[in-house]
């Protein structure tokens, strides 16, 4: 058996998962079939506001194929309503979920009926014969006019159309000044309204479910990214004892928060599946997954940035409105909230103070979208400082050089409380800025300006931080979350050598069993090849939190590592005794326990071996190295970078092309760079997306217009440039990798990159913002409206 | 109505619904569950395949369609073990992540590659525009694509999918 010398963390390692993916041999939640199979199909609201006075299921019933039909009615005693884990305040108003519809419908695209069938086809068929009655309400759509007196309400039982109302003042907490004087003291106000519109995650794989309730357990195969907390969830909602319940997300393709939920359709097809004592399948169809998976962003952001002349920020106020859309779900609430310590980003802002209002109307729900909380965050900041410097004339880095934390004052207590443990700004910004020729662009840029080039060319900045690897046990608990944060891992030697790691952390495209291989290739000494990774079965990984906000090598692969030094440790004394010497003799490097001293030495797979034979062993030692450890970070990972995007806008046309993308990442200690910079990539892609593309539409009757993918427009190959892509490596101090999350860094970071480069091309003509999506019609409408107001209204 | 299909090199011969999708047919009768459906509206991509050796979304041909044709699948590919050029440039390149696009991906790239045996980075871009990916950013998928395009000069496409052991082909898992 050999040991691998060199190191495997920071290897550019293909990856172990491709094998399969690459040749089709997938195990996808649809492709599960099982003897007896039967198959699900959902009615569901065209409405968005009514109630149902009548369901006709008769015609559905005769149809061939059918074997049930079931309205919010039948399944009302056992259904339960769809779980909320964050109270975000104790007064919060969280109406009833219920999975299918009972009484009311408040969103277009909430279940109404389902119908069992021997297919898949005979289901939708008779789904479609559904004869549903509605009385129509009144819609609530738009936020401000949901909040105020006398308002149309989306659930009348609660008296209002507000949530929660949650807040945080540096005064107050004394972690800050009072942001109402340093408003009143300002030389300097910027105050600004932005629109995070709402977004879809459109992951690729539609979600699907396949509930067997045969054998001792119920099993749920789910295209979910949270098979640990949807089997603890589905006990308290419906009842049944959590051990129970097996889940297990086989392959999932893509979640980006989007599947970091527990659904309506898991519910259904649960407690289909038990009423009957056969499997049951539910696959959703694109427009299904658009309409009733959940949405992601949707605030409204009335910012007041005080500061003095020569740039330096000194409060900074935010006051937001945020669309939980008709229901509460997993996480709903608290998404606005995981951006509440982000606004005040890489900056040292002597006084802050945010205000969250959230608020209920007659749309698909909201929850987490890749990066839930602090793109919104960082959008806002970003944008703010490029008008700070367009209002002083100064360069829009300068300002941000002014106000950024410098590298020597790291760990940093922000405004918010939070310390930042590690960070170089400089060193970022001076890499992107070399990448990218920033001064040759804005010579350029003078050029065309000069000469009323057409098209324009505008710089767009973001120096963004961000805080992932959710979470803290602690914090999340003072934020009142109904979770830890903590994550766990095992690690089973094997009789032959190989290893087996089981986290739980479960992927759907990040490349654990990669990364975690690489991992404890290093730790134990073992070569990469002979190391299983498993995960994603509450059987085999029977504890963990999953996999969202960037946390899953920032946690879970620390767990890993932990579990690792306990197999060491329970190898040394083994090692010892087959070696024949004191246990303080060992030195243990790369794979080898050695005497210290001598060539003496065995490896930790012969110690294996010989544990699990058990012949020679010490006097009453336990035959095993099987270790597990569960790991509780002691604060989130802070990655930054340093993005910078070169746009074209043509000024005639309104059409934007960006012409060159340079991002400079932080993300600590990078475990395989490939991986790194495809997560850097698709980050990219979906933050651009928002700036440029992407927005989920609703028509004044709450009908989501954009419910495929031919009307929501989800950037093809065509729609994006080819990004340049540079590293620092600032090493976390918190952990012992010294890692920091990547998962949503480049989404985070791009939008107001892009978005800053567009109102720079076009700020010379008057133009001080464009909402997003920035579409041609909407860069050239800017356009137009700010020449006629320079021109008094003479256009 | 009975339709007889050559799929991935095997004969079938079945009773169908007019009304059944070829991706159901694959997926559902045959097993052929490595292609995917990821919409209803032929925007995606995920469920390419090839139909007499040109690829087509096969949410939006019925299976009596391909009555007398022969199909190929992403489990079609590759020969006695060794992955098709493309499969290879995919994994080199890490052109994937979820990999549920992929198997689509691998087709229309394979089709372009017939059409267009040296794509430029623009062309590569245009090739792929039907197949959407929510991943990778596409930029390591034109990259494959680009490095695929090298190692099967010259040509590609129905004699590609014919390669046999003298293709200088490597097998995946690890490096």
């Amino acid at each position: 058996m050999t040991a691998t010398a060199d190191q495997e963390i920071g290897k550019a390692r293909l990856r172990k998962e491709d094998a399969r993916l690459i040749t089709g041999r997938t195990r996808w939640t649809d492709n599960f079939v099982l003897n007896g199979m039967l198959h699900l199909a959902i009615t569901r609201s065209p409405v968005a506001h009514a109630t149902i006075t009548n369901i006709d299921t008769a015609a559905a019933k005769s149809m061939p194929g059918v074997l049930a039909v079931y309205t919010g009615a039948d399944l009302a005693d056992e259904q339960g309503s769809l779980p909320c884990a964050w109270a975000i305040t104790p007064d919060m108003k969280a109406p009833p979920a219920p999975a299918l519809a009972t009484g009311t419908v408040n969103f277009a695209g909430e279940a109404v009926a389902v119908v069992l069938a021997r297919t898949a086809y005979e289901a939708a068929d008779a789904a479609a014969a559904i004869d549903v009655d509605y009385a129509e309400l009144p819609v609530v759509l738009d936020m401000p006019t949901a909040i105020k007196d006398g308002a149309d309400l989306v659930h009348p039982d609660l008296g209002t159309n507000v949530s929660a109302v949650w807040a945080f003042d540096s005064g107050e907490a004394g972690t800050g000044g009072d942001v109402e004087q340093a408003i009143a003291d300002a030389e300097v106000l910027i105050e600004r309204t932005y629109r995070q519109q709402r977004l879809v995650p459109a992951f690729m794989e539609p979600r699907s479910v396949v509930v067997d309730p045969t054998g001792e357990q119920y099993t749920m195969w789910s295209a979910t990214q949270i098979p640990h907390v949807l089997r603890l969830m589905l006990a308290l909602t419906l009842g049944v004892p959590e051990h129970k319940i097996r889940v297990i997300a086989p392959d999932v393709g893509g979640g980006f928060g989007g599947k970091l939920q527990v659904t309506p359709e898991e519910v259904i097809t649960f407690l289909v599946a038990r009423r009957h004592g056969k499997p049951v399948k539910y696959t959703e169809s694109r427009t299904e997954s658009v309409q009733s998976g959940h949405h992601g962003r949707d605030q409204i952001q009335k910012l007041t940035l005080a500061a003095r002349r020569d740039g330096t920020v000194t409060g900074l106020k935010v006051e937001l409105l945020a669309d939980m859309g008709a229901y509460l779900r997993l996480v709903t609430p608290g998404v606005p909230i995981l951006g509440a310590f982000m606004f005040n980003a890489i900056y040292k802002f002597p006084a802050y103070k945010f205000v969250c209002t959230n608020v209920f109307t007659n749309k698909t729900p909201t929850d987490a979208y890749r990066g839930a909380g602090r793109p919104e965050a960082t959008f806002a900041i970003e944008r703010l400082m490029d008008e700070l410097a367009s209002e002083l004339g100064m360069d829009p880095m300068a300002v941000r050089e002014r106000n950024w934390i410098k590298h020597e004052e790291f760990p940093f207590t922000t405004v918010c409380g939070i310390v930042y443990d590690s960070g170089n700004y400089e060193a970022a910004t001076a890499k992107a800025t070399e990448l990218f020729d920033y001064e040759g662009l804005r010579t350029e840029q003078a050029k065309r300006r000069e000469t009323a080039d057409p098209v324009q060319l505008g710089i767009g900045i973001s120096t963004f931080t961000e805080m992932c690897g959710i979470a803290p046990s602690r914090v999340l608990g003072s934020l009142n979350y109904g979770a830890g944060g903590w994550e766990h891992a095992a690690i089973r030697m094997l009789p032959s050598g190989k290893v087996e790691v089981v986290t739980g952390s479960s992927a759907h495209g990040q490349g654990h069993e990669t990364a975690w291989s690489q991992v404890v290739a290093d730790q134990l000494g073992v070569p990469f090849e002979d190391i299983e990774v498993i995960h994603g079965d509450t059987q085999s990984s029977p504890r963990g939190l999953d996999t969202y906000g960037s946390r899953s090598l920032t946690v879970g692969a620390i767990a890993v590592v932990k579990a690792a030094e306990r197999v060491v440790a329970k190898a040394r004394p083994f090692a010892a005794h087959l070696l024949e010497c004191a246990e303080s003799d060992l030195d243990f490097a790369n794979g080898k326990f050695t005497v210290r001293g001598t060539e003496t030495a065995t490896t930790i797979q012969d110690v294996a071996l010989a544990v699990f034979t058990a012949h020679n062993l010490p006097d009453g030692a336990e035959p095993s190295l099987d270790s597990e450890a569960t790991y509780d970070p002691e604060n989130f990972s802070f990655p930054h970078g340093t993005h910078l995007c070169a746009a074209e806008v043509d000024t005639e046309t309104g059409a934007v092309q960006i012409r060159s993308y340079v991002c400079v990442d932080d993300v600590g200690t990078v475990v395989n760079p490939l991986i790194v910079d495809g997560q850097v990539h698709g980050g990219l892609a979906q933050g651009i997306a928002q700036a440029l593309y992407e927005e989920a539409v609703h028509d004044e009757s709450g009908t989501l217009t954009t419910a495929t993918f031919a009307d929501y427009l989800l950037p093809s190959a065509v729609d994006l440039p080819s990004f340049t892509t540079g590293r620092t490596e600032t090493p976390a101090t918190t952990n012992p990798l010294g890692v920091k999350g990547v998962g949503e860094a480049g989404t985070i970071a791009s939008t107001p990159a892009v978005v800053n480069a567009i109102v720079d091309a076009v700020r010379h003509l008057g133009v001080s913002d464009i909402e997003m999506p920035c579409s041609p019609q909407r860069v050239w409408r800017a356009i137009q409206a700010a020449s006629a107001a320079t021109n008094g209204g003479a256009k | 109505m009975r339709i007889t299909v050559t799929v991935d090199g095997t004969t079938y011969t079945d009773e169908v619904e007019p009304r059944l999708l070829l991706v159901h047919y694959l997926r559902e009768r045959l097993g052929k569950v490595g292609t995917v459906v990821g919409c209803d509206t032929s925007n995606c991509g995920a469920c390419t395949v090839h139909l007499n050796g040109h690829s087509v979304k096969s949410c939006s041909v019925l299976a009596v369609q391909a009555d007398g044709a022969e199909v190929t699948t992403i489990e079609g590919i590759a020969r006695n073990g060794r992955l098709h050029p493309v499969q290879e440039a995919f994994h080199d390149n890490h052109a994937l992540q979820c990999g549920f696009c992929t198997p689509g991906m691998i087709m229309q790239s394979i089709d372009l590659l017939a059409d267009d045996p040296d794509p430029d980075e623009s062309q590569i871009r245009h090739g792929i525009e039907g197949n959407l990916c929510r991943c990778t950013g596409y930029q390591n998928i034109v990259r494959a694509v680009r490095q695929a395009a090298e190692r099967m000069r010259p040509g590609a496409g129905p004699e590609a999918e014919r390669i046999t052991e003298d293709r200088s082909a490597h097998t995946v898992g690890g490096e």
